[in-house]
């Protein structure tokens, strides 16, 4: 195999202003792999709000600064979905009308990576040596699942870290609520939307969900704060950066409420008895099998 | 025209929204169709890629609409039925009442039909003291009850059992009962008196076929064959989109058309209709009719833009899996289509600025594209409409959006355009989150506009220093 190309760092703008860890966990991955990075520092933001609002105009001033900016690098990866989907996909939509910065974008696009995928299908690794105790879930969010087709490599990578569980919670794939402005715009819809997701990740008893966008995470940890409820909410880098059996002695990630960090070992459901699937008729996934159980804890259906 | 209310999708949705017996409703509905679809599609002995071959195929259709549909009208009046292309629905609903008239229609039975929804069929009729029975059970209801379906093709997914149970007992006279089976039955036994007595069937068409000249409908009550059967005139209502050049089209387009509506490998009732009966035959309507209905597709098919939503053939399966359908349901909408699909076709055809909600209350996750057995890409679309929306565009007659948002993002260009104009802009945001109540490191209440995000959760303060700030100091 080759030696792995110099990575040009690409960190959403909300991981820069919010939620600094994620980016710097990012670092620790490749750092500790040998892999030279290097981070334009005048970056800013690749034009997802605007473009998402409709504002095209806008959105190109910033879509073309990041072209100018990223061009010569060899190989840009991010830890985000949606950005990069903005990169590989929208920008066409946004260039199509101008031929010179089209190619260029065209480019950069193919060139540009989300951070699993780039671990998993370009340097083909999956254990990266990481430590964690717990079991995790991972929750798909769109963009990726959708937008770039990414929803294995996470979960390869997930169930390398040393020490934690992966389990799947009912409908991981499905929209969180976020959708950007979306969520202030609708704060109704949003939450109905967001209240499911809760109900599916609390149900399944985990003590971390794990996801690969920002803006889902601070939507779903945003509502689990609320309801005081010991959930961790990590970043997929983070979780891959840790190297610690416990998030807490990293420092990593958000705490539960009054400071701690909750990890129940056990799920909060005890999981059912074999043979009991059967009994409610026709029933082929976890939360219906759930649904009657946790009717008396005031979390079903 | 149908009534146009996309006006009140906030409105409306936030009803729907404490309506938890929708919401189990659809639940139910995604789980067993929506998921139902997504293993149908896999197990195609061609691959879940037939999508896009079909895609391919509706595209090259659309590409050559003119074509297709003078070939069609022609080979439908050869087989001895007469065709009429309206330009709107008033036009399409004067000519079907005229041929009522000229037979001196009493009774019109109706097969389901979301373009007759479109059109406003049912009122006008009505109006003309025509006695319009809709055939298909989950219509019935909604007629009886004096509702417009809120699913496209199970119109009466809003309501319960009991409510129904009580429907029927007030209005067909029978005791009582939320039974399905018992309450399936007396209705079939109220419409069959009505097929019986009918002098005038109306469909609609799922799609045509320029090649042999018939359009095909499917069902799987068998209530549009009745419709199209029995009375002495048939008259089928089809959108201009929906033609096929090939007949070969159909196979492909129907496996599809079933797993994406039901998970079914196929309709139960498939029917080729290709004129009036003929000398001999012994089913068939004396009088067969097409409508070819414009009503506005005329403007998408010009615009490169949108094109592709005419590649729709109305299966609802992106009905089937949308997270924002599944909460408000489908009346929120405002208009005959509701879901992902009547985002896009509702603003195109009723107005995009009135129907602004509708473009922007979606999260673009991208759901209903994976579920199209015809792959449109309804998120690309719906991200054109906001465009429209935020910029304006005298060809839509959309008129750009409130000068608030405008200087909101033309202020958020500027920031970022340059990293000394971000960087200050963040200094002045951290000194300003110090003013907002903190609890638990966390801020509990964000001031408008936005504050719809604190009423459910709560949002991580800004960090002290940027990634930018700690690369520079740690890691360069």
């Amino acid at each position: 195999m080759t030696a792995p190309k110099p990575i040009t760092l690409f960190i959403p703008c909300l991981v820069d202003t919010f939620f600094p860890e994620v980016g710097e966990a990012v670092v620790r991955i490749f750092q500790r792999m040998g892999i030279s990075l290097s981070y334009p520092s005048d970056q800013t933001c690749c034009g997802q709000p605007a473009y998402n609002s409709g504002y095209r105009n806008e959105a190109l001033i910033a879509a073309t600064r990041f072209i100018d900016i990223f061009e010569n690098a060899e190989t840009i990866v991010c830890p985000s979905g949606s950005c990069v989907h903005m990169v590989r996909h929208h920008y066409l939509e946004l260039f199509r009308n101008e031929n010179s910065y089209l190619k260029r974008a065209e480019k950069i696009g193919a060139k540009t990576f989300e951070l699993t995928e780039y671990l998993v299908d370009i340097l083909q690794v999956t254990d990266l040596g990481a430590e964690f105790n717990g079991r995790i879930t991972y929750h798909d969010s769109c963009h990726l699942r959708y937008g770039l087709e990414i929803s294995e490599q996470p979960r390869r990578l997930i169930e390398k870290v040393h020490g934690c569980r992966l389990v799947e919670m009912d409908e991981s794939g499905r929209c969180c609520g976020f959708g950007g402005s979306f969520a202030v715009k609708y704060p109704e819809i949003s939450t109905a939307m967001l209240e499911d997701k809760i109900k599916s990740i609390i149900t399944l008893g985990a003590g971390t969900v794990v996801g690969g966008d920002m803006g889902c995470l601070m939507n779903i940890s945003g509502m689990l704060n609320r309801r005081r409820q010991p959930i961790e909410v990590l970043h997929i880098a983070q979780l891959l950066a840790s190297r610690q059996p416990s998030a807490k002695a990293e420092g990593l990630g958000f705490k539960g409420p009054r400071g701690q960090v909750t990890e129940p070992d056990k799920p909060f459901l005890e999981p059912l008895p074999p043979g009991i699937l059967e009994s409610f008729g026709d029933v082929n996934n976890q939360t219906k099998v759930f649904a009657p159980t946790c009717r008396s804890f005031g979390a079903g259906r | 025209m149908a009534e146009i209310k996309t006006e009140y999708y906030r409105q409306e949705a936030r009803k729907a929204l404490k309506n938890k017996v929708l919401h189990a409703a659809l639940a139910g509905l995604q789980e067993r169709l929506g998921k139902g679809a997504a293993a149908a599609y896999r197990a195609l002995p061609e691959g879940p890629g037939l999508r896009y071959e079909a895609h391919k195929m509706r595209m090259q259709a659309i590409d050559h609409l003119d074509i297709l549909l003078e070939t069609l009208a022609d080979r439908i009046c050869k087989n001895g039925g007469q065709v009429f292309f309206a330009d709107t629905g008033e036009d399409a609903v004067e000519y079907c009442l005229k041929v009522a008239r000229r037979h001196q229609v009493k009774r019109v039975v109706k097969g389901k039909s979301m373009v007759t929804e479109e059109i406003g069929l049912n009122e006008s009729f009505e109006k003309a003291g025509i006695e319009t029975v809709e055939a298909d059970l989950g219509e019935y209801i909604i007629q009886l009850a004096d509702e417009h379906p809120s699913h496209i093709i199970a119109p009466a997914i809003h309501k319960t059992r009991k409510e129904i149970g009580e429907l029927f007992a007030r209005k067909l006279g029978i005791p009582f009962t939320d039974d399905p089976p018992t309450l399936t039955q007396a209705a079939r036994k109220a419409l069959r008196e009505k097929f019986l007595s009918a002098d005038m069937g109306i469909s609609g068409c799922n799609l045509a076929c320029a090649e042999t000249g018939h359009i095909t409908t499917v069902s799987n009550e068998g209530n549009i064959r009745m419709a199209s059967t029995l009375p002495r005139v048939h008259i089928a209502v089809m959108g201009m989109e929906r033609v096929t050049a090939r007949l070969m089209d159909h196979d492909i387009l129907f496996r599809l058309l079933a797993r994406g509506a039901a998970a079914q490998n196929m309709a139960t009732y498939v029917s080729y209709i290709g004129g009036p009966r003929r000398p001999g035959q012994a089913d068939g309507p004396d009088e067969f009719h097409l409508v070819i209905l414009d009503n506005g597709r005329t403007r998408i098919l010009a615009d490169p833009e949108f094109r592709e939503i005419l590649g729709c053939i109305r299966c609802a399966a992106c009905l089937n899996v949308c997270p924002v359908y599944a909460k408000i349901g489908g009346h929120a909408y405002g208009f005959a289509y509701s879901g992902p699909i009547g985002t896009v076709i509702t603003p195109l055809l009723t107005g995009i600025n009135r129907a602004r909600d509708l473009c922007q209350g979606e999260t673009l996750c991208g759901a209903c594209r994976e579920a199209c057995p015809v792959d449109i890409d309804l998120p690309r679309m719906i991200l054109a409409l906001r465009a429209k929306l935020a910029e304006g565009d005298p060809a839509w007659g959309v008129t750009p959006a409130g000068r608030m948002e405008k200087g909101m993002m033309t202020t958020w260009s500027k920031i970022i355009s340059s990293r000394e104009y971000y960087d200050r802009s963040l200094k002045i945001a951290r000194l300003g989150q110090k003013l907002l109540p903190i609890k638990n490191g966390m801020i509990r209440h964000l001031p408008p506009p936005f504050n719809g995000w604190t009423q459910s959760r709560d949002l991580k303060p800004l960090a002290a220093k940027s990634f930018n700030e700690l690369w520079q100091k740690k890691y360069r």
